[in-house]
C-alpha cells in the first residue's frame, strides 16, 4: 500500500497557499507536517482528505489494481470532533462504526475496547456533550479505532490533551503504524512517534 | 445506511432536534384561520384543504436549513463526504429521516386540524392522503436549498426563499387534488397522479443537486 501526493498546490482565495508538495508513504510510515500558523497545514490535510479541491497535482492511494479515490482509504480527525453532543458516546461510536464499515473489510474494534484504548472505559453511556474537552477529544480518537482505515489524517490531534493522554495517543499511533498503517499529522508538539518524515510548511513564500 | 437513518431520527427527538416545532407552527397557522375568516362554515370547509396545504408547506420549510448545517458545524459532514457510500444515497437517507421526523407528524396532525376548518370526512382523508404523497417532494427540493446554503450561518430564511418557487407545483397539484375530492365536476385522480410524479422526480433530482452542492461548498 502506498499513499502519495505529487506536486500538490492549493489556493486560498487569490493566493497559492503552497506549491509543489510531494511525498510518498508506504506501510508503517508517518509524516509530520509542521510550520507556523497560517502556513497551510490544515489546508494540505483537507486536500489530502479530498475535502478541498487542489489547484494542481494528485493524491493517490495505491493498493492492488482497483483505483478508488484516496479519501475512501482515509480517516480524518479535524479540529471538530464529528460527534453529536445530544447522543451518548456509545450511540455516536456505534453510528460511525456502522456508517464507515466497508463490505468485505475487517471490522474495527468493539466500542468498549476502543473506549478502553483511549482510557475512558465505563463512561460510554454518557451524552457526548457532558464530557470535558479533553475527554471529547479522546472519544473522537476512539472513532479512528472503531472503523479501519489504512491512512490516518490528523489535524492537531493532541490539542486539549494532558501529558498522559499524549502518551496514550502516541501508543495508538505506534500500534496503527505497526499494523502497516500510515499517518499524516499536522502538529506543533512532537507526537512521540519514532521514525517520522517531516514536512515543513513555509507559508505564503510562493504567493504571487 | 440504517445507522444514519436511526441516528438522524434519534437526534430529531432529543433536545434541540426541533421535530415538534413544525407541528406547533402548523397548528398555530391553521388554528387562527377560523378566527380571521369568521364563522362562515361553508366558506371554511371550502378553503380548508388549501389552508392545510399552505400551513403544511410553510411548516415543512421551517426546519430544513438544519438538515446539513448541524452536521457541518460539528465536522460530521466532512466524514460523510469521504465515505465510499455514494453521497447521493447519504443525502437521500438524510432526507428520508427528515421527512419521517418533521413532515410525517404534519400529515398525522392534519385530520385533527381539519376539524377547525369544518371539513367533511372525505375531504379530511383526501387532504391527509395528498399531504402524505406530496410532502416528501418538499423535503427533497428543500435538501437542495439546504445544501446550497449550508455554509451560511443564518441561512434559514434564504433556504425558504430559494425553495419556495420550486414547491409551487407541488402546492398546486396537492391542494388541487385535495379540493377536487369534494367538488364534483373536477376529477381527483389526474392531479393526484401528477403529485406522485412530482415526488418521484424530486426524489431523484433533489438528492443529486444537494450532493453536488455539498461537494462544491466544502472549505
Amino acid at each position: 500500500m502506498r499513499f502519495e501526493a505529487q506536486a500538490l498546490s492549493a489556493r486560498r482565495g487569490e493566493d497559492l497557499l503552497f506549491r509543489d508538495i510531494s511525498f510518498a508513504l508506504s506501510d508503517g510510515e508517518a509524516l509530520v507536517v509542521t510550520g507556523p500558523n497560517g502556513s497551510g497545514k490544515s489546508t494540505l490535510l483537507r486536500v489530502l482528505a479530498g475535502l478541498l479541491p487542489q489547484e494542481e497535482g494528485t493524491v493517490r492511494f495505491v493498493d492492488g489494481a482497483e483505483d478508488r479515490p484516496a479519501r475512501e482509504a482515509c480517516h480524518y480527525l479535524g479540529h471538530r470532533n464529528a460527534m453529536k453532543r445530544e447522543l451518548t458516546v456509545e450511540e455516536n461510536l456505534t453510528f460511525w462504526a456502522d456508517f464507515m464499515a466497508k463490505e468485505g473489510a475487517a471490522p474495527g474494534m468493539d466500542i468498549d475496547e476502543a473506549a478502553e484504548a483511549v482510557g475512558l472505559a465505563g463512561i460510554t453511556h454518557l451524552p457526548f456533550g457532558y464530557l470535558s474537552a479533553g475527554q471529547q477529544r479522546r472519544m473522537a480518537m476512539a472513532k479512528l479505532l472503531v472503523a479501519r482505515r489504512p491512512v490516518w489524517i490528523l489535524d492537531e490531534p493532541t490539542a486539549a490533551l494532558d501529558v498522559k493522554a499524549d502518551a496514550m495517543f502516541a501508543g495508538l499511533c505506534q500500534a496503527h503504524l505497526a499494523e502497516g498503517g500510515m499517518l499524516v499529522a499536522a502538529t506543533h508538539q512532537p507526537l512521540g512517534i519514532e521514525n517520522v518524515k517531516t514536512l515543513v510548511m513555509k507559508g505564503f513564500e510562493y504567493g504571487e | 445506511m440504517t445507522a444514519l437513518l436511526l441516528r438522524d431520527l434519534r437526534l430529531s427527538i432529543r433536545a434541540g432536534g426541533g421535530a415538534l416545532i413544525g407541528v406547533l407552527f402548523f397548528m398555530a397557522v391553521v388554528a387562527v384561520i377560523p378566527f380571521g375568516v369568521g364563522p362562515d362554515l361553508n366558506l371554511l370547509s371550502r378553503i380548508g384543504p388549501p389552508i392545510l396545504w399552505i400551513g403544511a408547506l410553510l411548516a415543512s420549510l421551517l426546519g430544513l436549513d438544519r438538515l446539513f448545517q448541524a452536521d457541518r458545524e460539528d465536522g460530521s459532514l466532512d466524514l460523510m463526504l469521504m465515505q465510499e457510500t455514494p453521497l447521493v444515497l447519504t443525502v437521500f437517507v438524510k432526507c428520508l429521516a427528515h421527512w419521517l421526523s418533521h413532515s410525517l407528524p404534519l400529515v398525522i396532525a392534519s385530520p385533527l386540524l381539519a376539524l377547525f376548518m369544518n371539513m367533511d370526512a372525505l375531504s379530511v382523508v383526501a387532504t391527509a392522503l395528498t399531504l402524505l404523497v406530496g410532502t416528501p417532494a418538499i423535503t427533497f427540493i428543500g435538501a437542495a436549498g439546504a445544501a446550497v446554503a449550508v455554509s451560511l450561518p443564518r441561512g434559514g430564511l434564504l433556504v425558504s426563499i430559494l425553495v419556495l418557487p420550486l414547491t409551487i407545483p407541488v402546492l398546486i397539484f396537492g391542494a388541487g387534488a385535495a379540493y377536487a375530492a369534494t367538488q364534483d365536476p373536477s376529477p381527483f385522480l389526474p392531479p393526484f397522479l401528477y403529485l406522485i410524479a412530482l415526488t418521484l422526480i424530486f426524489a431523484v433530482i433533489g438528492p443529486l443537486a444537494a450532493a453536488l452542492a455539498l461537494r462544491a461548498s466544502s472549505d
